[in-house]
Formats: structure tokens, C-alpha cells, sequence
């Protein structure tokens, strides 16, 4: 892993947008590295966008904040006119598909469209295409193991929710293989 | 302890557990809530006292009065809730109770925003309430220096009988970071509180009053003389400043909390550019570490003050300075948090950001 990564996380209040970013920073806490994590808070996530920031980083995190990100998590077209112009070169722009139209295409950045809530609705839940996208995401940069990642989902869910870990683990595996079936790739 | 993932507000409640509060007493306000959640949960559970007052001013008097009977007391708020207990603060202040007040700073003035601000250096360094008083202030940098700040915040207060106050912006109360509880703390020999007005059982035939005050002008400089040479010794033993590549900077930057963290960011883009900066990095506000200026060399260009306010913390550099460098100022405000690279340029372009 790179010494450190900014993500941006971003689209519709309900989408799954904060539990998105958090699952990553509580998956670096428990990889043993560092974790951090900020939402956008206030009047401005009511009926409108929401969008979180997440760094990983196997050293100490300085800046909380970033202007630049990695990797872009897009889950709306507001979310994507608002941080397109904002991801690193080399970058990665990761978009749903099923609410953008548009072919997505930025000069020196990879991006990829997967349709999260479509492949969600086939899998019988459509609360879990953010996991849908979690999937295509760890497909394509291999941040975090599936071991990781499922002990935290576990962790999340609790035992009152525990039936829903399942779904979850599905909507992970389908997302990954969309990217597999796709033939995109972007990090080793 | 392996790591956890917490959000700021909860890891202030949960270091205030561990630091060993008894009692909390607020009134909610936004970026703060989670502290006050928290505690209400975990208090009560465990046979301590939470409780939420009608108001700020009800809140900062029921601290004022536990911490007169003796009990590891604090409040939570936000800048203008904050504003609210100022009041109460310097009564406490005054009678030399000691309390934990945390002020998670929003944008201001008047209710203004939601949003991280450090728009309250004045409120939390030069007193918002009135007479001779000082808070020992504490601002700490990351959810992990406020917890292990946290930790220990009860213990400074009863060994000086002062308040102190923990100052964090919005972005550190609610953003999330791998945290570890289990650091230690400085260990302070603490003696019994025979001050507090728990009852004349410990003390029969006397009793203590907690009051602030003393119409005798001849009994009150006295009282002030001897608050001064607490705040004397307060400076002598409690000024926390970390010095960051001091050796032989072109530029220094001072600034603190969130600030402090996005300016590292921004040191480490300009080494690349070949601009070697450092940076004094005040972890007690008050007091204000002055006798950091003393090592800043005098082939340096310049020191630049960067806050999320219009210019607050400026003044103590502006006095720790004493004529000796040119002083820039930068500084966001109403909730605006820079990104690195806006530092970046603000010492790039330092003759157009000088002040005095």
C-alpha cells in the first residue's frame, strides 16, 4: 500500500455514503493502521448531497483535510459535477451508474462506472448497493481484505442485525465481479 | 490496547470516564452533541450524575456547585452556548473550584455557523468573563492528544483548583480516528479536599464557604495577588509547546489544533520545494509558550500565525515575537477549512501576508 490514501465518498443523504467511508476507516484501524474519517455535517446534507472524506495511511496522518482525492466514490451526478475536477492524477473516479448517464471520462484518471443500484435490486435489497460499490472498490485498489472487511460488517451489524450480513457479503462479491466481468483495471 | 475507530466527541466523553468524572451538567448544541449523548448513556449506568440543564447558565452554576462540594466536575458547549457560561466560569474562576469546560469551536460571531472555527482564542485566553482570572487552556491537535489531554484534565484541575478548559474545533469533535485509551497520564499528588462544602463532618464546629465575593477592596487585591501567584507557577510548570524542524527554517509557522495538523501537511510540500519551514506549536494556549520565540534563529524570513479566525492568537505572537522577525498572518473563518496547499501559498507569497 501507498504510504497514504485520500477518499472521497459522495452522493444522496440514505445512500450509504457515511457507513461507506466508515467501514474504511474502521477496516485501517483494524488493519493496525490509521484510520480517519470526517462527514460533511450541517444543513447542506438535508435533501441534498452528502459526502464524507476518509484518509488510510500506514504512517500519521497530518491534514484532515484534503484538496485532491485518490480515489473518488461517486454515488449521484450532483456528487460527481461537484468532485470531478477535485481527484489526483493518476486517480481513480468510481461512479454509479445506475443514477449517470454519461460515460464518465477524465484525462489521466481511470474511471469506472458500475450500476450499483440495479445489481442491488437483482440481489432482492436495494439498501445494499453501497456495498455493491464497496465490491467494485476493493476489486480495483485491493485496499482491504475480505477478512477485514467482513469483520467489520459483522461488527457494524451486530447480532440484531445479523441476518443482514449475508446480503451484504453477496452485494460485496457482485460488485467485485462486475469489475472482473468488465476486465477494468487499475491497481495492482 | 489495539487501536480503535472513534469519533471525536465520544473520545472526550469517554477519556472524561477514564479521567475520572462524577458528574457532567450541558445543555446541547451542535458540533458537540455526541459528548453529552455519550455520557448520558455511560453516567448514569454507573452511578454518576448526568444531568441536562434547562440552559447553559443553570448548566455552568450546577458545575459551579459540585465542584464546590468537591466532585470531578465538567460542562460541554459550543461557542455561543460557551458565551453563555462565562459568568459562571469566572465566579468559579474566582473561588478556586476546579472544573473541566469543553468548548468545541463553531464559526462565529453571535450563533453564526455550525462548522470548525478557532474563532474563540480570545474567549478561551483572555477571559469572556470579567476580573483577573485565567483558565488553563489546553488545544490539543487530534482525537488523540484531546483524549490523553482529556485523561489527565481532571487531576490538573484539582491540583491547581482551577478550571480548565479543553478548546477543539467542530472537525476534531466530529471527525473519526485510530485512537489508543491506554497511554499513560501524568501522575499528580492530589490532596484531600478539605475545602469543599460537603458537610462540617470532617471538620465539626467550622465550615467552608465557596464564594467569590469579598467586599473588603484590601481582602480582594490580596485574593487577586494570591490568584496571580498560582497562574505564576501555572506558567512555570504547565506550558506544553511542541517545536517542529526548528533547525535553521527559512519560515515558522505558529498555529494549533486542526490548523497545526493541516500546516504539517503543507511544512512537508514546501521541503519539496526547497522552503525549509518549521513550525511552534502551542499545545497550552494559556499559557501561551512565549519562551519558544526565544529559539526561532535570526537569519528567519519571517513567522506566519495561521488560525480558522480573522486574527486572535496573532496577538500572543505578536508579544512572544517582540519586534524581533516579520509576523504574517493567515487565517479561514465561518467554518472555511483551508487545504494545505492554501499554506502553501500564504508562505510562497509571505511578504503580501505580513502584518507587522
Amino acid at each position: 500500500m501507498r504510504s497514504a490514501v485520500n477518499v472521497k465518498v459522495a452522493g444522496f443523504g440514505g445512500q450509504g455514503v457515511m457507513m461507506f467511508g466508515q467501514i474504511l476507516a474502521y477496516s485501517a484501524t483494524k488493519d493496525g493502521i490509521n484510520g480517519l474519517w470526517f462527514p460533511s455535517y450541517g444543513p447542506e446534507t438535508r435533501g441534498g448531497t452528502a459526502n464524507c472524506s476518509v484518509i488510510v495511511s500506514e504512517e500519521t496522518i497530518n491534514s484532515p483535510v484534503f484538496k485532491n482525492a485518490n480515489h473518488c466514490i461517486i454515488f449521484n451526478l450532483p456528487s460527481l459535477d461537484k468532485f470531478r475536477s477535485n481527484v489526483e492524477t493518476n486517480g481513480l473516479i468510481l461512479y454509479n451508474s445506475s443514477l449517470i448517464e454519461e460515460k464518465v471520462n477524465e484525462p489521466n484518471l481511470t474511471c469506472v462506472g458500475v450500476p450499483i443500484n440495479d445489481i442491488a435490486i437483482e440481489l432482492g435489497n436495494a439498501k445494499v448497493a453501497n456495498m455493491v460499490m464497496m465490491g467494485a472498490y476493493l476489486e480495483l485498489t485491493h485496499l482491504f481484505s475480505d477478512k477485514t472487511i467482513l469483520a467489520i460488517i459483522e461488527k457494524i451489524l451486530g447480532e440484531k442485525k445479523a441476518d443482514l450480513v449475508e446480503i451484504n457479503v453477496k452485494a460485496i462479491e457482485a460488485g467485485k465481479q462486475y469489475i472482473q466481468q468488465q476486465g477494468v483495471v487499475y491497481a495492482a | 490496547m489495539a487501536k480503535i475507530l472513534m469519533k471525536g466527541n465520544e473520545a472526550i466523553a469517554l477519556a472524561a470516564i477514564k479521567g475520572g468524572v462524577d458528574a457532567f451538567y450541558g445543555y446541547p448544541i451542535t458540533p458537540q452533541n455526541e459528548v453529552p449523548e455519550y455520557l448520558s448513556k455511560h453516567l448514569i449506568a454507573n452511578g454518576k450524575v448526568f444531568l441536562q440543564a434547562e440552559s447553559e447558565v443553570s448548566a455552568i452554576n450546577m458545575v459551579y456547585g459540585a465542584a464546590g462540594a468537591g466532585a470531578r466536575v465538567m460542562t460541554s458547549s459550543s461557542s455561543p452556548g460557551i458565551a453563555l457560561k462565562q459568568e459562571g466560569i469566572s465566579y468559579i474562576a474566582a473561588a478556586e473550584l476546579p472544573c473541566v469546560i469543553v468548548s468545541v469551536m463553531r464559526g462565529g460571531p453571535g450563533l453564526g455557523g455550525i462548522q470548525p472555527s478557532q474563532a474563540d482564542y480570545y474567549q478561551a485566553t483572555r477571559g469572556g468573563g470579567n476580573g483577573d482570572y485565567q483558565l488553563i487552556c489546553y488545544a490539543p491537535e487530534s482525537i488523540q492528544e484531546t483524549i490523553d489531554t482529556m485523561k489527565g484534565a481532571f487531576d490538573t484541575a484539582d491540583f491547581y483548583r482551577n478550571p480548565v478548559l479543553v478548546l477543539v474545533d467542530g472537525l476534531i469533535g466530529q471527525m473519526m480516528e485510530s485512537v489508543d485509551f491506554d497511554r499513560p497520564v501524568k501522575q499528580r499528588i492530589l490532596l484531600e479536599k478539605s475545602w469543599a462544602t460537603n458537610g462540617t463532618k470532617n471538620h465539626p464546629g467550622s465550615r467552608n464557604i465557596a464564594n467569590s465575593l469579598h467586599l473588603d477592596p484590601v481582602k480582594l487585591e490580596e485574593h487577586n495577588i494570591h490568584l496571580q501567584k498560582k497562574y505564576k507557577l501555572i506558567k512555570q510548570n504547565e506550558t506544553q509547546v511542541e517545536m517542529i524542524h526548528m533547525d535553521d527554517p527559512d519560515y515558522v509557522i505558529v498555529a494549533y489544533g486542526t490548523m497545526a495538523r493541516i500546516c504539517r501537511s503543507a511544512i512537508s510540500m514546501l521541503n519539496e520545494k526547497g522552503i525549509k519551514v518549521g513550525m511552534i506549536r502551542p499545545i497550552t494556549i494559556w499559557p501561551f509558550p512565549e519562551q519558544a520565540f526565544d529559539q526561532i534563529p535570526s537569519t528567519c524570513k519571517g513567522i506566519l500565525c495561521c488560525e480558522l479566525s480573522m486574527g486572535q492568537m496573532l496577538d500572543d505572537v505578536l508579544i512572544a515575537n517582540n519586534g524581533r522577525h516579520k509576523v504574517g498572518f493567515f487565517g479561514r473563518s465561518g467554518g472555511m477549512v483551508p487545504d494545505p496547499e492554501e499554506i502553501v501559498d500564504a508562505i510562497v507569497n509571505f511578504k503580501d501576508k505580513v502584518v507587522k
